[in-house]
C-alpha cells in the first residue's frame, strides 16, 4: 500500500519537473496580486512579438520585493512590475533590474521618474487621500476637511479611520504625506491625531468595508484613493448619478504611490523584455490600467473611459518624501509612530 | 525480531522523513542561513539583545497566554459538544459535525464581517440592546479586542476538538465507566477516574493542535484584534515584509520553533505515559437513545449553543449576499427586503474581460483539485508515519521524530514563503513557480492533523489482536489490511477531512512565489474585497456563501466515504 503512495508521489514530482519544451519563446512577468490586464491586450502582444507571456504573482507589493530582492541571483522572471516609490529603494539596493532607457520615457512627466539610471520606469500611480460619506458630511452640515491640520479641529474629533502603516500599504502612505507635509513634526500631528480620537485599524477592507459609515460604520472619513469614488459608481449595484463618496484632493493631503516596471538583472530575453516594458508605456496598455487595477496611467496620451473623467479628481500638489528618505527612515518612522499610536 | 523490528519503522518513516527534508527543513534552514548571513557581525549580538528586549519578550508573553486562553475555551466549548457526538444517537449527526467543521476555512476578513454583521457597533446585537434601552451609543465593543481574538479561536478550531475527540470517545467502551459505576463510584469519579483518564491521549493531541494554531496566529489578531496585539507570526512578517529585517526575522522564527519544539516535547513525553492499548467498540455499540429529561436538555442545549455559535454568524453573511447592500446606507436598522440574484450573476460574468478572472466554477475546481492532492498526500505520508509512532516497544526514531511532526504547523508561513525562494530553485526541483507547490505547502500543515488524529487511534489497538492474527499465519501487511485499518476507519475520515479543508482553507499559502492561471476560492474572495464597490462587496459575500457549501459538500462526501468499506467495524 505504501507502495502505491511512493509511485504516485514520483509521479507527481516528475511532472513537476519534467519541461515541455515550449515551441514558442516564453516571457516571464513577476507582480504583485493585483496585477491585471484586459484578456485581448494581452494576447495582442503575445501574437505582435510571437511569444507566450507567463505572469508569476508573488503576494502583496512588498511580498513581491521581498521575493525579487531574494532571487537575485536565479532571478524567477525576465521583467518585475509593481515595486512603488515606497519600496523602489529596497528594490535598487538589492540591484534586481538591469537598467534600460525606454524611447517611451520621452513622452512621460519627469515628475514620475524617480530613479535617473532608468532601472525602474514609472507605469501607473494612485493617489492615496482622504474619502468622506457624503450623506454624513450633508447631514451634518459639515465641510470637508481642507488640509491635514484640518483633522484637528473638533468638528472632525472621532469621524477618522486610517490603517496600520506597518501592515497596510495605503497606511504607510498617509503615514508619508503627513511626513512630507510636517516634516519633524509629524509625530506631533498624530499625537494630535491620537487626542482627536482617530480610529486605527490593520488593513484597508476592514477600514473601508467594516468602520467607514458609507458601508455601515461609525466613521465618515477614511483613508483610501482619490479613485474609490469613480469606483463606488462604477461598481454600484444600482446606476448612480452622483458618488455616495468624495476624496479630499487639496493641496498636500494626499499621497502619490508611483509603481514601476524594470527588466531583471541576468534574464536571458532581453530583447523581449524591452518590448514588454515598452508595451507597458504605450497608450494600449495604459488605456487598460484604470479599469483593471484601479491606479491611473503615467502617459498622458492616455484618454481614460468617461467615468473616471466625471468622478476622478487628481491630488492637487501630493505631499512628496524621497525614496531614499524613506528607505533610511521607515524602520525609525514606523518604530515611532507606533510608540505613539498604538500605546 | 528487535532488529528487524526497528528495521521496519525506519522504513515507515523513510518516505515522510524524505518529504520532510525536501519540502520542510532544506527551504527553512536556507532562509535561515540567508538571514543570520545577511547580518553583519556587530548586528546579530544587537539582535539577540532585542530579542530578551521589553518589546519582544512582551511579544512572546501575550502570544502564550493568548493561545492558552483560547485553548482552553476551545476545550470547554469543544468537550460537551464531542460528548454529545460521542456518545448520543440522533439524526442528522454528520450534518452536524460538518456544520461545526465549515468556519474553518473561512477566510479571516469574511469571518470578521460575519461578527461584525452581529456584533458589530451597528450589528444586530448592538442595535437590538440601544432600542430596548434608548440608548445614544452602542453598548457593546467587541471588534479589535481581546474578546474578539478569544472568541474567532474558538469559533475556527472547536471542530478540532470535535472531531478528534469525539470520534475516539464514541470508540471508547462504555462499559468501563459503567463498571465502575457499579462498583460504587459516583457519576462524576466514573467521569473523572475512568472515562478522562482514557480520553487524554485524544484531548491531548487536539489541545496540541488548537495551540499551535493560536500560537500562529496571524490573520485573526490582524483582522479581529486590530493593531494593538501582536503575536510573534505578526512580528515576523513586519520584519520580514515592511523591514525586510531578515536577521530579526530569522530570530524570532527560531524562537516561534523552539516553542513549538518544547511543547510538543512535552505533550510527547505526557502522552507516552497516558495512552494504554484499549479494545475500541463500534460506534453502533457506545450509542444511546437520548431519553431521560436530563439527557434532553443536554442535547438541547448543547446543540442549540453549536448551531447558534457556529452556524448564525455563516448564514447571516450567506443572507446578505442574497439581499441589496445599498438600503444599509442611511437606516440600516430598517429592514432589508430586497432580495436579489446579482451579486451571483456578476460573478460568471467578466465585464472588465480581465485576463485573471476565473469563473466560479474554475476556482471552485481548482480549490477541490487542490484540497484532492493534498489528503491524497497527507495520508499517504500520515498513514506510514503514524504506524510507526504506534510500534509500542517505542522505537529510538520515533520518540527523536515526534516532536518533528509538528513542527511545520508552528513555523511562520512568511518565513517558510521565503524559504522555498532561496532553496527550490535548481532542477529537478526548481518548483518556484510550479503550481505543484501549493498543494505541497498545504500538505506540510495537515500532515501533523493526519499523524495527530491517526496515532492515538492505532496505538489504542490491542496487541493481543495482531498477535493473534500472527499466530494464525497472517503475514504484516494482512494485519494492516484487516486489523488495523478496519478499527482506525472513522479515524482515516477525520484525517483526510482535516487535510481536505486545510487545503480549501488556504492556510499560509498565500506566502507562496506564485499562481497565475489558478486562483482558489479564498484568493478571488481576498481580491474581490480590497476593491470599493457594492458589486465587489456583494461578490465576495456570494463567493464565500459558495465556499460554504463547497466546504461542506466536500466534508459530507468524505464522511460517506467507507474506506475499503470498513468504516464499521
Amino acid at each position: 500500500m505504501k507502495k502505491k503512495y511512493s509511485v504516485a508521489i514520483i509521479v507527481l514530482l516528475l511532472a513537476a519537473c519534467g519541461r515541455v519544451e515550449p515551441e514558442i519563446p516564453v516571457l516571464t512577468v513577476m507582480t504583485h496580486d493585483s496585477f491585471a490586464v484586459s484578456d485581448d491586450i494581452a494576447a495582442a502582444f503575445e501574437a505582435e512579438h510571437n511569444v507566450k507571456v507567463i505572469f508569476l504573482k508573488a503576494g502583496d507589493a512588498g511580498s513581491a520585493v521581498n521575493k525579487a530582492a531574494l532571487s537575485v541571483d536565479n532571478p524567477l522572471a525576465d521583467v518585475f512590475y509593481g515595486v512603488d516609490n515606497t519600496f523602489l529603494s529596497r528594490a535598487l539596493e538589492a540591484g534586481i533590474f538591469e537598467p534600460y532607457a525606454s524611447p517611451l520615457l520621452a513622452g512621460i512627466p519627469d515628475e514620475f521618474e524617480l530613479d535617473p539610471e532608468n532601472r525602474a520606469l514609472p507605469v501607473d500611480y494612485g493617489d492615496v487621500c482622504l474619502n468622506y460619506d457624503v450623506a454624513y458630511f450633508e447631514d451634518h452640515d459639515l465641510a470637508e476637511p481642507g488640509s491635514l491640520e484640518d483633522l484637528l479641529k473638533p468638528e472632525y474629533k472621532g469621524l477618522l479611520v486610517v490603517q496600520n502603516p506597518a501592515t497596510s500599504s495605503p497606511g504607510l502612505a498617509f503615514l508619508m504625506a503627513t511626513v512630507g507635509h510636517f516634516d519633524a513634526g509629524y509625530l506631533d500631528y498624530w499625537q494630535g491625531l491620537v487626542d482627536n480620537e482617530v480610529k486605527v485599524v490593520n488593513d484597508w477592507e476592514t477600514a473601508y468595508y467594516t468602520e467607514f459609515s458609507r458601508w455601515g460604520g461609525q466613521y465618515p472619513l477614511v483613508v483610501s484613493y482619490s479613485s474609490s469614488p469613480a469606483f463606488e459608481v462604477l461598481y454600484a449595484e444600482e446606476p448612480l448619478d452622483k458618488a455616495p463618496t468624495a476624496a479630499v484632493t487639496a493641496p498636500d493631503t494626499c499621497f502619490r504611490q508611483i509603481e514601476f516596471v524594470g527588466i531583471l538583472k541576468g534574464t536571458q530575453n532581453r530583447a523581449l523584455a524591452e518590448k514588454w516594458v515598452d508595451f507597458m508605456l504605450s497608450t494600449t496598455f495604459q488605456e487598460d490600467i484604470p479599469l483593471q487595477m484601479f491606479v491611473f496611467p503615467v502617459n498622458p496620451q492616455a484618454v481614460l473611459d468617461p467615468v473616471f473623467q466625471e468622478y476622478l479628481v487628481d491630488a492637487q500638489e501630493p505631499a512628496f518624501v524621497a525614496p531614499e528618505a524613506i528607505a533610511a527612515n521607515r524602520e525609525l518612522w514606523l518604530d515611532t509612530w507606533r510608540q505613539v499610536v498604538l500605546r | 525480531m528487535k532488529f528487524a523490528q526497528s528495521w521496519r519503522v525506519a522504513a515507515l518513516w523513510a518516505l515522510p522523513l524524505v518529504f520532510l527534508a525536501l519540502f520542510y527543513f532544506y527551504p527553512l534552514g536556507s532562509i535561515l542561513a540567508v538571514g543570520f548571513g545577511r547580518a553583519q557581525a556587530g548586528e546579530l549580538a544587537a539582535i539577540f539583545t532585542a530579542l530578551v528586549s521589553p518589546g519582544i519578550r512582551s511579544v512572546l508573553w501575550f502570544t502564550l497566554w493568548q493561545a492558552a486562553l483560547s485553548t482552553l475555551l476551545t476545550l470547554l466549548v469543544g468537550l460537551p459538544g464531542a460528548y454529545l457526538l460521542a456518545r448520543f444517537e440522533f439524526r442528522g449527526k454528520a450534518l452536524l459535525r460538518t456544520l461545526t467543521g465549515v468556519p474553518f476555512v473561512m477566510p479571516t476578513l469574511v469571518v470578521a464581517a460575519a461578527f461584525n454583521a452581529l456584533l458589530g457597533p451597528r450589528g444586530w446585537l448592538n442595535l437590538a440592546l440601544m432600542a430596548i434601552f434608548d440608548l445614544a451609543a452602542p453598548p457593546v465593543q467587541f471588534i479589535n479586542t481581546l474578546g474578539a481574538i478569544l472568541v474567532a479561536h474558538v469559533f475556527y478550531n472547536t471542530t478540532i476538538v470535535l472531531r478528534m475527540v469525539g470520534d475516539f470517545w464514541s470508540r471508547l467502551d462504555p462499559r468501563l465507566g459503567q463498571a465502575a459505576r457499579t462498583l460504587g463510584a459516583t457519576r462524576w469519579q466514573a467521569a473523572s477516574q475512568v472515562t478522562l483518564p482514557l480520553l487524554l491521549p485524544a484531548i491531548a493531541a487536539a489541545a496540541l493542535l488548537v495551540f499551535i494554531f493560536d500560537f500562529t496566529s496571524f490573520g485573526v489578531i490582524l483582522v479581529l484584534g486590530g493593531p494593538r496585539f501582536s503575536t510573534l507570526e505578526v512580528e515576523i512578517y513586519y520584519q520580514a515584509v515592511s523591514l525586510f529585517n531578515l536577521p530579526m526575522a530569522a530570530v524570532l522564527s527560531m524562537l516561534q520553533l523552539a516553542c513549538t519544539l518544547a511543547l510538543t516535547a512535552i505533550y510527547t513525553h505526557l502522552v507516552s505515559r497516558l495512552s494504554r492499548p484499549l479494545t475500541l467498540r463500534p460506534q453502533a455499540y457506545t450509542q444511546k437513545q437520548i431519553i431521560t429529561r436530563w439527557q434532553r436538555i443536554f442535547t438541547g442545549a448543547t446543540l442549540i449553543f453549536l448551531l447558534g455559535f457556529f452556524t448564525l454568524p455563516l448564514l447571516g453573511l450567506a443572507a446578505r449576499s442574497f439581499s441589496r447592500l445599498e438600503p444599509e446606507r442611511r437606516q440600516r436598522s430598517h429592514v432589508e427586503t430586497g432580495v436579489t440574484l446579482d451579486f451571483y450573476k456578476e460573478l460568471v460574468e467578466n465585464p472588465r474581460a480581465s485576463l485573471f478572472y476565473a469563473p466560479p466554477a474554475r476556482a471552485i475546481t481548482t480549490s477541490l483539485g487542490y484540497a484532492g492532492i493534498t489528503a491524497l498526500l497527507a495520508l499517504g505520508l500520515g498513514l506510514p508515519a503514524s504506524l510507526a509512532l504506534s510500534q509500542r516497544d517505542g522505537s529510538v526514531y520515533s520518540r527523536l521524530l515526534d516532536p518533528l511532526i509538528m513542527l511545520p504547523l508552528g513555523t511562520s508561513a512568511v518565513t517558510l514563503g521565503l524559504g522555498f525562494i532561496v532553496a527550490l530553485d535548481q532542477p529537478p526541483l526548481d518548483l518556484r513557480a510550479s503550481p505543484l507547490l501549493i498543494p505541497l505547502a498545504h500538505t506540510l500543515v495537515a500532515f501533523p492533523f493526519v499523524v495527530r488524529s491517526l496515532t492515538p487511534a492505532l496505538q489504542s489497538i490491542q496487541p493481543r489482536l495482531r498477535q493473534a492474527a500472527a499466530v494464525l499465519g497472517a503475514a504484516p501487511a494482512q494485519i494492516r489490511r484487516y486489523i488495523d485499518l478496519p478499527l482506525v476507519g472513522r479515524a482515516l475520515i477525520v484525517a483526510a477531512t482535516f487535510a481536505f479543508t486545510i487545503s480549501l482553507g488556504e492556510f499560509g499559502a498565500s506566502a507562496l512565489i506564485a499562481r497565475p492561471e489558478y486562483p482558489t476560492i479564498p484568493l478571488v474572495i481576498y481580491r474581490l474585497l480590497s476593491q470599493p464597490g457594492a458589486l465587489n462587496y456583494g461578490q465576495a459575500l456570494a463567493l464565500s456563501t459558495i465556499l460554504m457549501v463547497v466546504t461542506a459538500s466536500g466534508m459530507l462526501a468524505i464522511e460517506r466515504l467507507r474506506i475499503a468499506n470498513v468504516g464499521e467495524f
